[in-house]
């Protein structure tokens, strides 16, 4: 096992119980990757330092030394990825600019671009498979020729070697040897390898490259799809699976659809030409938006209509997720807010800015069990009462255990969670509030009429129980979807039509609550022997599977390459997949189908080595290949491509916003990251509020190593001021105060032959609630990953002083 | 609400927390042997933590329809019985004891609906239909004045239907039922500007 960018000790309690239990009883290794000596560092086998934001450094080390060693799993490799595809004989990467063929200037962005986001939608024709003159891929069986996947990944990687990645990273180079020996140890076949990662991944200007190569290293090892392997997500949130599934996010619509774009997707047939692949799982993308649309519109949708489609607000090709919308706001274009349950001026990069952006708001929802930072605002440090116009409205929220409805875990478990009792006072469920809001509005539009109307009193609202409060089993209903002439619940989203015949919110959770007496996302059977998949408590999106592509976990005839842990098997009487799990292919499909497409969300049918943009499921928008860029906020040059700054497809969204002069390097000379501890959560608004936590863990503190400390002159609990560029403005220099906690579980790391600092801090408080404190997030920059937006909290430079 | 360390102190007389002071001197635990366990006679609901995504079982006792105590449930096959400390005090988000045991709503707990008018200096507690009414109004207002109706894209008239001038953000606190009614009503506002924690 190796953690990765999370500490699971700290912030996933429970799961590290089973990592323990791995450990102890099937004698599993556990690697911990971390800038820190944290508490899953504490009771790992092997630790490895690494300086924050060179995780792709590490991991292309990884790859590279599975490459170099012949440790992957070669006829998975071989059969199970896209290793023996030729790309284009023109794909290169110039090793000087750390940039692909294809790129040219983004002047929208301020940045660099592959993707051409014009009338078509196109990635570089450099990017291509070759195919032949009937459109068939070339490939090369064996992996020798120059222009296949496989080969151009080796040499991608080849200079991430041991000696270099100690380099980068900080890391002593027996340890990445170590580290790397131990883990590509895992690709023989019939052995796990598991990597755990969190937001120490992903909140980097090439989070989702860090990701990418996650995926590429698991998948040379044969780990994905295997029971124990995979790349695990472990989310911070109880519900951030699911709020994600049900598209709480600007660029898709629920069930991992895209939004539609006003460039390409005039029509709803414009869009399914555009996003629907000839094969595999996407091809039955119209079923789902169809039913989509008729959960949204109800009987307003038919198909002379399109099924309501013009609706659905159209994306102008721009961002808006959180760091522009704050952008738009302090530009004075965003108005309006309403924040459910989230307090982006504690969680939020460069809060204390954003705090005088919302000074531009004429009015502010907050919904909330307290009054956070961001409804706040208006009184926040610095900001005078009387100045600001903003209307703010706090409507009391509930706690989880005072309202029912499912919640969905790291594994898509999908969960009941209780109401156990009243809320106090006035508080409501977001559920009923958002139902009596929603009323509200269409009934005023209904009255008064408006601009296009219709796109609000088009919408099916009709969820009032008997009492004329909300039903919740209404919502369960369209969710998991039904017939819409019977009214009769689907059993899953097999018996999805694409002709209007049926409704479902959300195809992934069509079969959650497939019958009112016993809904599946409410059982409680447990298994009594098997891998612990618990096929009887709960239910997993999609159709009740816990291991998504596990195909993959069997050879080309369908036996398992562990028979110890078999997941799913090919019975050849019955001649389909049985076993442990939902086989994760259709069930009509014969032996030889499934073996050609062990990963079926894919239109090729096997995972990527190589990433392409094909047939609408898309690639990265920046590269085929992880490569090694320093983070926004960097200490030293990039090492192994001389003249590429941090991520060039990364948008620039302000000016002056990040370190690049030396000057300014030597003004911010230590490098800085964030996380969290046990006894807090998030931006701390539930947990701040309560007196056990607060004993626990009572105040913002800043961490730093014993040798810094003695350099600084500073001493345990001392009261210390750090600041960062985005304090810096006008000539002065602003900053937050904490109390020092030197420690040994940061040590300076020798990053290229010189000594750089490490300085670590929580992101919990802010200037509200019982225990309040420094944010660390006022430190930290608006940039973000290119594809995700993402903001870079994870490594950003920083300078301490005493107070 | 500003609560000294003494004052959480005062607030925090239950068995485990008790326990601690005794260790450090400070106060004797005051649940004595003589007084009944504080989950005798409470009614068991089992829900799932809200915290982080790992997706604990919590056995909540509740009295008088109050959550007194909350545990792992140790029938549900992620947990086995444990929590961590957030999960095993998450029932004080709402009440929390003194040294009696007698639950005392969190002080800090939201039960009124307020509003800030502009320029003001704090806020006035207000019913629910005015509120909702208002912000009814508020995102009719904006909405009408900044709706896009249509754009040209190469000549041909696209409808868009979405306004830039509202933000949501989301959360992954709320429940799917929530979220996919969020989702809905954000999209018949015509907003484009969503978010919520996975981002943030």
């Amino acid at each position: 096992m190796m953690a990765i960018g999370g500490n699971t000790a700290e912030n996933h309690p429970i799961s590290m119980k089973w990592i323990e239990k791995a450990r102890e009883t099937k004698g599993a290794k556990l690697i911990t990757v971390d800038p820190r000596y944290c508490r899953t560092a504490a009771v790992s086998d092997v630790y490895v330092p690494i300086r924050p934001g060179t995780n792709i450094a590490y991991l292309g080390g990884l790859i590279n030394y599975i490459l170099q060693n012949n440790r992957y799993h070669e006829e998975y490799v071989k059969h199970y990825t896209n290793a023996s595809f030729l790309i284009d004989e023109n794909f290169s990467f110039d090793q000087n600019t750390g940039l692909f063929t294809g790129v040219e200037d983004d002047p929208v962005r301020n940045c660099k671009r592959y993707y051409r986001d014009g009338e078509t939608r196109l990635y570089p024709d450099e990017w291509w498979y070759q195919r032949d003159e009937n459109g068939e891929f070339l490939k090369d069986p064996d992996l020798q020729d120059p222009n296949c996947s496989f080969q151009l990944l080796k040499k991608h990687f080849a200079p991430y070697t041991i000696e270099n990645i100690s380099k980068i990273t900080g890391a002593p180079e027996d340890v990445l040897e170590e580290s790397y020996e131990l883990f590509s140890s895992t690709g023989e076949a019939g052995k796990a390898g598991n990597i755990l990662y969190a937001m120490g991944i992903t909140q980097f200007t090439h989070g989702a490259q860090n990701t990418r190569a996650l995926a590429i290293a698991q998948l040379l090892l044969g780990n994905m799809g295997v029971a124990g392997g995979g790349v695990n997500a472990q989310r911070g949130q109880s519900n951030v699976q699911g709020a994600t599934d049900m598209a709480m996010l600007f660029h898709i619509i629920p069930g991992y659809n895209p939004t539609p774009q006003q460039a390409f997707h005039a029509t709803l047939e414009d869009y399914f030409a555009d996003t629907t692949p000839a094969q595999n799982w996407w091809s039955n993308r119209p079923k789902y938006i169809v039913s989509l649309l008729k959960a949204f519109y109800g009987d307003n949708a038919t198909r002379a209509n399109d099924f309501g489609y013009e609706w659905l607000p159209k994306l102008d090709g721009l961002d808006h997720s959180h760091i522009p919308a704050y952008k738009y706001m302090r530009d004075g274009e965003v108005e309006g807010m309403i924040c459910v349950a989230d307090n982006p001026l504690v969680g939020g990069s460069s809060s204390r800015a954003k705090m005088g952006y919302q000074k531009n708001l004429k009015w502010l929802v907050s919904i909330d069990v307290v009054e956070n930072e961001t409804a706040a605002f208006w009184k926040g440090p610095g900001m005078n009462p009387a100045d600001v116009d903003t209307e703010v409205f706090i409507l009391p929220a509930c706690a989880s255990y005072e309202r029912d409805g499912q919640k969905a875990n790291s594994g898509r478990w999908i969960q009941w969670q209780y109401k156990a009792q009243e809320p106090p006072g006035d508080a409501k469920s977001d559920l009923w509030i958002v139902n009596e809001m929603f009323k509200k509005l269409q009934a005023l539009y209904e009255a008064e009429g408006g601009t296009v109307p219709e796109q609000i009193t088009k919408m099916h609202w009709d969820y009032d129980g008997p009492d004329g409060e909300i039903d919740i089993v209404k919502v369960c209903m369209e969710l998991n979807g039904y017939n819409v002439r019977t009214g009769e619940l689907l059993t899953n989203f097999v018996g999805l039509q694409d002709d209007g015949s049926t409704a479902c919110g959300n195809w992934l959770y069509s079969g959650y609550y497939n019958n009112l007496e016993n809904p599946a996302c409410k059982r409680r059977i447990r298994e009594k022997e098997g891998l612990g998949f618990h096929q009887e408590w709960a239910f997993a999106w999609p159709l009740n599977r816990r291991n998504v592509y596990n195909r993959a976990s069997c050879d080309l005839e369908g036996k398992p390459w562990n028979p110890d842990a078999p997941v799913i098997w090919w019975d050849e009487n019955e001649e389909r997949w049985v076993g442990n799990d939902v086989a994760d292919i259709p069930g009509t499909w014969t032996l030889e189908q499934s073996t050609e497409n062990p990963f079926i969300m894919l239109p090729e049918g096997v995972g990527r080595l190589f990433s392409i943009g094909y047939q609408g499921v898309g690639a990265l928008l920046d590269g085929p290949f992880p490569t090694h860029y320093e983070p926004a906020d960097s200490p030293v040059p990039n090492l192994l491509y001389p003249n590429a700054i941090y991520n060039p497809i990364s948008q620039r969204f302000y000016e002056n916003h990040t370190v690049e002069t030396d000057e300014e390097r030597e003004r911010y000379p230590y490098v800085a990251t964030s996380y969290r501890v046990v006894e807090h959560y998030q931006s701390g608004s539930v947990t701040r509020n309560q007196p056990w936590l607060n004993e626990m863990m009572p105040e913002m503190f800043v961490e730093i190593s014993e040798e810094h400390a003695g350099e600084l002159g500073i001493k345990n609990g001392d009261t210390v001021l750090v600041e960062s560029l985005r304090l810096y403005n006008n000539g002065e220099q602003g900053h937050i105060e904490a109390k020092a906690c030197v420690t040994k579980r940061i040590q300076p790391l020798m990053i290229n032959g010189e000594k750089k600092h490490i300085v670590g801090m929580p992101f919990h408080w802010g200037f509200m609630g019982m225990s309040t404190g420094a944010s660390a997030n006022d430190l930290t920059p608006s940039v973000g990953d290119p594809n995700t937006t993402i903001p870079e909290y994870k490594a950003f430079l920083c300078n301490i002083r005493r107070a | 609400m500003d609560l000294s360390r003494r004052s959480f102190l005062k607030l925090a007389g239950t068995t485990a927390a008790a326990a601690t002071l005794a260790g450090v001197g400070l106060r004797k635990a005051s649940a004595s042997p003589s007084e009944p366990l504080r989950i005798k006679f409470t009614k068991e609901v089992h829900t799932t933590c809200t915290y982080c995504g790992v997706g604990c079982g919590i056995i909540c006792n509740v009295r008088d329809g109050v959550i007194v105590n909350a545990e792992g449930d140790p029938d549900h096959p992620i947990n086995e019985g444990t929590l961590c400390s957030k999960g095993a005090s998450i029932f004080n988000m709402s009440y929390i004891f003194d040294e009696k045991g007698k639950p005392r709503l969190n002080p800090n707990r939201l039960t009124k609906v307020l509003y800030r008018a502009p320029g003001a200096s704090d806020y006035e507690a207000v019913e629910w239909d005015w509120a909702l009414e208002e912000i009814a109004k508020r995102i009719k207002d904006t909405r009408d004045r900044t709706l896009v109706e249509t754009v040209d894209v190469g000549g041909r008239q696209v409808t868009v239907n979405r306004t830039n001038a509202i933000n949501w953000l989301g959360s992954a606190w709320c429940t799917g039922e929530e979220n996919y009614l969020f989702h809905k009503m954000v999209r018949a506002m015509g907003v484009i500007n969503v978010d919520h924690c996975a981002r943030l």
